[in-house]
């Protein structure tokens, strides 16, 4: 473990060291890729003012926002469709179109409909959440072990006790592993739908940044983005590994 | 306690025909015997405890449980199955209170009882484990629990021990037979004993579905041998008179367990034989 620990952080320490050299050997143009140190510098500087923490801020709430509506409704939708294979047939061409459809040219739609503020984002979110949770909760329920569904039926269960005590649990264990994706997914709405048109957030300091030629400014409002992605994941990590410590011992 | 009628099965197949599984099999069990099925592989004998079951309906015939027609499924009865199926994401006790749980028993008194039950089949230790981390053995003596807690008049055991190592199996059938020996009286003759439809007041009633005669005649009280798929059908009917409590260790070496073994394969070979017959064509 330790040794693993060890290898990742050489790893990236070769990658910014290799980068810095580069770029003070003048191999490499700071104007396009900027330079590990004034990335720092940056992020530092964005800490210590504190000017970063209302963007992330902003930014975080729309990625859960955006978790949250859209999970209720895929894990919802998923529920209804997996429990009604003629109403799964019905909707199954128009989920796959909705599905196909490339979120980015939504953005605008969604800043017309919902404003500049944080619903538009929101919403974008939602739709890259959703179908994640959506075809999660479809697979989870449908894939319930029969011989499972029988013995608890068996043993006296109600149409809603099956529900709540095999068919949910067992998709919990799927929706549970697609939890990091949706999160990730999450937020890329958010940041996505901030570089296309808003006044905060993350995205907001990266077109920012992009607007006035400021590579160290993008790069580290990239970092910023992926140490809280990593951050989050961690404990995501940890809440799954403990609803789900049935799995294997 | 259950009486088939002329029960016959028939399934659809992928390619648009039709397989019949059972054929019009007729047969009633007393309430509080152990009675086995045996017959060859794909005999149908998963389907048919799946019928007595009520999971699936019969495609023709009827089905009398206690007297009344079964409509939907069995609630006199609990069913332990050949594959695991122990919630895996509930504990050990939470997993054997499951059916007072569903019938409304408050969780206390339910944690209480499967304590008890726990206490009975030597896992006291391991009530708050996951299934995950038990053997298989203390898997299949977490289920007995989970089927007997709720004390049913019927349980259907379809190849239950069939999975196991030969000594966990052994001591897993000895197991069962202690828990149902000791439910209850066996039943006596007389008049109050002779309607099958009366409610149970001893032991349960067991239909017990394996492809090893061995276990079928160690085990049980009556013998019912199917003919080889497809449209199995009943072959023969035999009563096991061997004296309970059985010693299963010893039982299977005296000489009246051999002679009826004798008796009873020779109806089993022939289906054995037609069933691999038709199984390499």
């Amino acid at each position: 473990m330790t040794r693993i620990l060890a290898w990742q952080i050489g790893l990236g320490a070769a990658i910014l060291a290799a980068w810095e050299w580069g770029v003070r050997a003048a191999l490499l143009d700071p104007f396009f890729v900027s330079r590990p140190g004034a990335i720092a510098g940056r992020v530092a500087e964005w800490t210590m003012s504190g000017a970063i923490w209302a963007h992330l801020a902003v930014t975080l709430e729309e990625a859960v926002l955006g978790l949250i509506i859209g999970g209720v409704l895929g894990i919802g939708l998923g529920f209804i469709l997996a429990r009604s294979s003629f109403a799964a047939r019905v909707a199954d061409p128009y989920i796959k179109m909705l599905n196909a459809v490339p979120r980015v040219v939504l953005a605008p739609l969604f800043l017309l409909w919902f404003g500049l503020g944080i619903w538009s984002k929101v919403a974008l979110a939602v739709t890259l959440v959703f179908f994640v949770m959506f075809f999660n909760t479809y697979q989870g329920v449908r894939d319930a072990d029969r011989v499972l569904i029988d013995n608890v039926r068996m043993l006296g269960a109600s149409e809603r006790q099956l529900v709540r005590h095999v068919l949910v649990p067992s998709a919990l264990t799927w929706i549970f592993s697609s939890l990091q994706t949706s999160l990730g997914f999450a937020m890329v709405g958010a940041v996505v739908g901030e570089y296309l048109g808003s006044a905060r957030g993350l995205g907001y300091v990266i077109s920012q940044a992009e607007g006035t030629f400021d590579t160290t400014g993008v790069f580290a409002g990239m970092f910023v983005l992926a140490v809280v992605v990593v951050i989050v994941s961690a404990g995501v990590t940890r809440v799954e590994r403990y609803l789900l410590r049935w799995k294997s011992s | 306690m259950i009486h088939l009628d002329d029960v016959s099965r028939t399934f659809g197949t992928p390619d648009g025909g039709s397989y019949r599984a059972l054929d019009r099999i007729s047969f009633s069990i007393a309430a509080g015997t152990f009675c086995a099925i045996v017959g060859p592989s794909g005999c149908g004998k998963s389907t048919l405890l799946n019928i007595m079951a009520g999971l699936i309906p019969p495609s023709s015939g009827a089905l009398r449980v206690g007297g009344a027609e079964l409509t939907g499924v069995n609630r006199r009865a609990t069913y332990m199955f050949q594959q695991d199926a122990l919630l895996p994401w509930k504990d050990v006790r939470d997993n054997v209170a499951l059916g007072l749980t569903l019938a409304g028993v408050a969780r206390a008194e339910a944690h209480a009882r499967a304590d008890a039950w726990l206490e009975r089949v030597g896992l006291t230790a391991f009530r708050r484990h996951f299934p995950s981390q038990l053997s298989g053995g203390m898997r299949k003596r977490v289920t007995m629990a989970q089927n007997w807690i709720i004390d049913r008049d019927v349980l259907l055991m379809d190849e239950p021990f069939s999975a196991l190592d030969i000594h966990t199996r052994q001591r897993m059938e000895a197991e069962l037979l202690g828990l149902w020996e000791s439910s209850g009286e066996a039943p006596r003759g007389g008049a109050a004993d002779t309607r099958l439809d009366e409610s149970r007041t001893g032991r349960k009633t067991i239909v017990f579905v394996t492809h090893d005669l061995e276990e079928a005649l160690a085990l049980a009280d009556r013998v019912i041998v199917l003919s080889a798929g497809p449209a199995s059908r009943v072959v023969s009917d035999h009563v096991v008179a061997i004296a309970r409590p059985r010693d299963l260790l010893e039982l299977r070496t005296q000489p009246g367990f051999l002679d009826l073994y004798r008796t009873v394969w020779a109806d089993l070979r022939d289906e054995v034989i037609k069933s691999q017959r038709e199984a390499h064509g």
